[in-house]
């Protein structure tokens, strides 16, 4: 057999029927679901008189609107109320396992999946939401689906895909103090546009991605779809299976191991070719921080606001203009110069223990700027939380004028009360800044954790690396 | 599916790049729980000044483009969310077809369930049609799928390229979980020789 990529092995092991000239018909080993995209889906399923074929492999949570404090009581959001209302329905009459509101296990689905062990190397996994990317990091072929799609995988368990094209994104070297999983993906995303993954599935490797926790490499992988790829991957490796381990439904003693010989053989071959390769030097990054409003436009903490005269492409000169505009910011405005009114630590991509034990280390024994309206901590699951609590991070939040909450999206995407307020510049953990995206008129820089605790106690964007350094792994 | 053929209609331009879906339905619609009624709210925040009033400075408000059903837009359009109310608004709309030099991957998957042609085409011939429009009050297109082509009036004609099986599907309306289902076969026997994957194993020490 000639050598295979990581998502070339995958892909093959998936494929049900194949015929010249059509999509392929690939196999869904698990399914994710959650209240915002899922309800239409049982709507039609029901309509064509189908049924769900695969509840034990379909697992549903809520997520995306629920509320992150005083969860004990009545929900006001009528619109959301009726989401979860029908996810509920759902699965209690499609037999799905329901992560609701209630549950010790709720949490963002890219965040609650890993967690529990649904999530595993070589698996294909597909979930109505762009950021299931995140689940690749695993050394899975994860991506995000519509809602027709997620109405074919409840009645199939299979999808129609064309097979897409693959990318190496090699991150050479060692990433400084200060520069974080957050900031390599940034910093990728600035090198090759929004745009530049559209119609292939990324395959991260090189040595500062094989010195990333799971948490730092489900950060980066979360990350793909704003770079345009559908997907992206890590090989497993002893990261990855010493983090899989003991998780509820990971197999145990001896089949676990069968299980590790298995996912060992996943790595890409020596000499497999892909079709595009894109190299970054993590030894002379800087962290990163957005200045418009794509994940796209971001600079080094060290830069200032770019001027969109300066540009060559005209699209790229407007957009740029626009983005201003939009952000209330001057070109050459140097970012640690911004000021910023909130910050939010969380999301699908930045919500993990690790993530929250960084920014707890940076911000122990301070307290938030004065001039801050909020600064709110929003743990990606009640897992994530019930750890940080054991460990204290909680009142160390607390102490330093955060506001500590429940887990879910929260303020990433603004479906739960949790919304920036227009006019009001955040310091955000989360994935996307696009126009409106925290909150109509809000503005959106996207930064590390530690970049974001950093702003919160500075009351503007600062360079980490020149704070307390010990703190900042 | 409604399928689609060919389609003549006015158009609309749209002159930005990377138009996301959360600009196309923002967070708060996204609680509904039906696909129809989008077209209401599609660019709500541009469309909408407080109160729901009409944005004058928006395209969509512009009195010429009132019944437009060809959308002409820039490259990377769809990018973001995966949410398919965007092609729900667009089609609740009334838009058919979907002009630009390249699409988000999800967003033009989503199109092609929801009965709207996404149309690519060279940024050079997408330029000519934005001053084409610019140009001619009242410009109609004629997107040609049998054909693969874009035409107008006067005779410009822009051939286009599509995958012959989504140009099958769309052509014909076809229900895509109805042609898988008659692979109902090839799945089973999927399902049984590959235990590792389409096997749920069961949790320990676990509870809700």
């Amino acid at each position: 057999m000639p050598p295979r990529t990581l998502f070339e092995k995958i892909w093959e092991a998936h494929v049900v029927h194949e015929s010249p000239g059509e999509p392929a018909l690939i196999y869904i080993d698990r399914h994710l679901i959650h209240e915002g995209t899922s309800p239409q889906a049982f709507s039609g399923l029901k309509v064509a008189g189908r049924t769900v074929r695969r509840p034990d492999l379909t697992f549903a949570v809520m997520d995306h609107s629920v509320p992150t404090k005083d969860r004990g009581l009545p929900i006001l959001d009528s619109d959301a109320k009726s989401q979860f209302d029908a996810l509920e329905r759902n699965c209690r009459e499609s037999g799905v396992h329901l992560f609701n509101m209630e549950s010790r296990n709720q949490g963002i689905v890219h965040v609650i999946g890993p967690e529990l062990g649904i999530t595993q190397p070589g698996q294909t996994i597909v979930c109505g939401d762009s950021h299931t990317s995140t689940h690749g990091a695993f050394g899975a072929l994860a991506f995000g689906i519509g809602t027709s799609e997620v109405e074919h995988v409840l009645a199939t368990q299979c999808l129609s895909q064309f097979k897409s094209k693959t990318t190496q994104v090699k991150v050479n070297g060692k990433r400084p103090h200060g520069v974080t999983a957050k900031d390599i993906i940034l910093a990728i995303i600035g090198k090759i546009g929004i745009a530049g993954g559209n119609g292939h599935v990324f395959e991260y490797c090189g040595e500062a991605i094989r010195g990333l926790s799971m948490e730092g490499r489900m950060t980066i992988c979360n990350m793909s779809i704003e770079g345009g790829a559908r997907a992206g991957m890590v090989a497993p490796d002893e990261t990855t299976f010493a983090y899989m381990e003991g998780r509820a439904f990971v197999p145990r003693g001896r089949e676990f191991r069968d299980a590790v010989d298995r996912w060992k053989a996943l790595a890409t071959d020596d000499g497999a070719t892909y079709d595009e390769t894109v190299q970054l030097d993590a030894a002379s990054l800087a962290p990163q921080v957005t200045w418009g409003t794509n994940p796209g436009m971001v600079t080094s903490v060290t830069g200032r606001v770019p001027d969109p005269d300066a540009m060559r492409d005209p699209d790229e000169q407007k957009a740029a203009r626009r983005a201003l505009e939009y952000m209330a910011l001057k070109p050459g405005t140097a970012l640690v110069d911004i000021p910023v009114d909130r910050v939010f630590i969380g999301s699908c991509t930045n919500s993990r223990i690790d993530d929250l034990r960084a920014a707890a280390r940076l911000v122990t024994g301070k307290h938030i700027a004065r001039s801050l309206k909020g600064a709110l901590v929003v743990p990606g699951s009640r897992v994530v939380k019930v750890e940080a609590e054991a460990e204290g991070l909680d009142q160390i939040f607390r102490d330093a004028g955060f506001e500590w909450r429940d887990a879910g999206c929260s303020m990433c995407i603004g479906m739960n009360p949790d919304v920036l307020p227009a006019g009001e510049r955040c310091a955000s953990t989360s994935n996307r800044n696009f126009e409106g995206r925290q909150g109509k008129g809000g503005r959106t820089h996207l930064v590390s954790p530690v970049m974001a605790a950093a702003a919160a106690l500075a009351g503007h964007f600062v360079d980490v690396r020149e704070m307390n350094v010990d703190a900042v792994e | 599916m409604q399928p689609y053929s060919t389609h003549t209609g006015l158009v609309l331009p749209l002159d930005r790049v990377n138009v996301d879906t959360d600009q196309m339905v923002p967070k708060q619609f996204l609680k509904w729980l039906t696909r129809e009624g989008y077209g209401r709210v599609l660019f709500y925040d541009w469309r909408y000044l407080p109160g729901e009033k009409p944005n004058p400075e928006f395209v969509l408000n512009f009195p010429k483009y009132k019944g437009a059903s060809v959308l002409l837009a820039r490259a990377n359009f769809g990018c973001g969310s995966s949410r398919e109310h965007a092609p729900w608004a667009i089609a609740d709309y009334g838009f058919r077809a979907i002009i630009a030099p390249s699409y988000a991957d999800i967003f033009y998957n989503n199109c092609f369930k929801n009965g709207i042609l996404p149309v690519t085409l060279p940024e050079t011939q997408v330029e000519a049609l934005f001053q084409a429009e610019a140009a001619t009050p009242g410009y109609q297109l004629t997107v040609d799928l049998p054909n693969q082509a874009v035409t107008d009036a006067k005779g410009l004609r822009f051939p286009f390229e599509v995958d012959p099986f989504r140009k099958h599907v769309l052509l014909e309306g076809l229900d895509d979980i109805g042609l898988t289902l008659k692979h109902e076969t090839d799945i089973t026997a999927f399902e049984q020789s590959h235990p590792e994957t389409a096997t749920m194993y069961d949790p320990v020490d676990f509870s809700k």
